[in-house]
């Protein structure tokens, strides 16, 4: 009953109030939260994510880099051009023959069309313009593509989601599935599914990426943390994707 | 870049309560915190929040470093007469930011 309740409040914060949603499927993080914290990131007044949202929204026309081009040059108007683009990531880059994910595929905009030098991993630049990316394609399902030259890597990532890692020895999966819903210290164990991404945290007081989040649980672990961008990381995010497949995109979300 | 949201509304009656919702980036630096090297972090926060109702000051509230980063101030006036909304924030370092909103009073 309890869930049933959860999964309502959900549907609530994404602004999604018609349809039921399946009890049994996958269930975002914000139906754990707080009802003050649920409209403080259904309410774009309110929501600090959408600090970062107008900044990319600036970025995305402003003209960079040794071409002096902007994102808008070649995409036109992001609120049609992206609409959907953040729910279908990671996807398989052809130039690069690997999976990238949305932050690597703007990389990829950023030096190959524009010229620019890579950004700094969590810079301000780079956050702001993939909230705003993220942000069109928000209440739309996660829809990972089923491109099959995919499959390795995401076999890979759920291989590491269920890999025991770091002094503690634990896997992913003990905390996100096994015991997802109970609680560690006074905090509810959400799924960890990757809807909201690039999402405020009131603990980092910031915006974040998902990247930031897994090295966070793998320090939390005591792991050592993957690098920014590695393989092991898209890997990761191409499972967590088809795991949460369905699960409408919040960005920018607020957690806590 | 656009680093303030105010959500005011556009038109109200003569003598309605109005609401002003504002959010802005900052840091908000405690001035408590060490940084990696165990450097005392300087305090960084905004000190202060005005809005001026046409050159009436409406609002005025003063902010401390326990303030959550990108302080989020919600605050109500009397709409009396068609007119600008100015609001400015002003910090440590010099920080200084001004918006303005107008606003039709019927």
């Amino acid at each position: 009953m309890r869930r049933v309740a959860g999964a309502a409040s959900l549907a609530f914060a994404v602004g999604l109030c018609g349809a039921a949603p399946a009890v049994d499927g996958p269930r975002s993080g914000a139906a754990d939260m707080s009802a003050e914290l649920q409209a403080m990131q259904r309410d774009d007044g309110a929501n600090p994510g959408m600090l970062w949202v107008a900044d990319g929204e600036a970025l995305w026309r402003r003209p960079a880099g040794s071409r002096q081009r902007s994102c808008a040059s070649c995409h036109g108007d992001a609120t049609r051009s992206m609409r959907g683009v953040a729910a279908r990531y990671p996807a398989y880059d052809a130039a690069s023959r690997r999976p990238i994910d949305l932050r690597g595929r703007i990389e990829a905009c950023r030096t190959r069309a524009q010229g620019q030098a890579p950004s700094r991993p969590e810079s301000a630049e780079a956050l702001a313009l993939e909230a705003y990316v993220a942000h069109q394609s928000r209440g739309l399902p996660l829809a990972p593509p089923a491109d099959p030259r995919l499959a390795p890597a995401r076999a890979r990532g759920e291989a590491l989601f269920r890999q025991r890692i770091g002094q503690l020895d634990l896997s992913c999966a003990q905390c996100h599935e096994q015991h997802a819903g109970g609680r560690l210290g006074g905090s509810r164990i959400p799924q960890g599914h990757p809807n909201g991404y690039p999402l405020y945290r009131l603990e980092w007081q910031s915006l974040g990426s998902l990247q930031r989040r897994l090295r966070n649980c793998m320090t939390g672990v005591r792991a050592e943390p993957h690098d920014w961008g590695a393989p092991a990381l898209i890997e990761l995010e191409l499972y967590l994707a088809q795991r949460a497949r369905g699960l409408n995109v919040e960005a920018p979300a607020v957690r806590p | 870049m656009a680093r303030a949201l105010i959500t005011a509304p556009r038109t109200a009656k003569r003598g309605e309560i109005i609401e002003i919702r504002t959010l802005i980036a900052h840091p908000m630096e405690t001035g408590h915190r060490n940084d990696g090297q165990g450097r005392l972090l300087p305090r960084d926060i905004i000190r202060r929040l005005r809005c001026d109702y046409d050159g009436e000051r409406v609002f005025e509230a003063e902010l401390f470093p326990a303030i959550a980063a990108n302080p989020y101030v919600v605050f109500t006036t009397v709409a009396t007469a068609s007119g600008t909304l100015s609001l400015r924030w002003e910090g440590d370092n010099g920080f200084a930011q001004t918006e303005t909103v107008a606003i039709t009073v019927t």
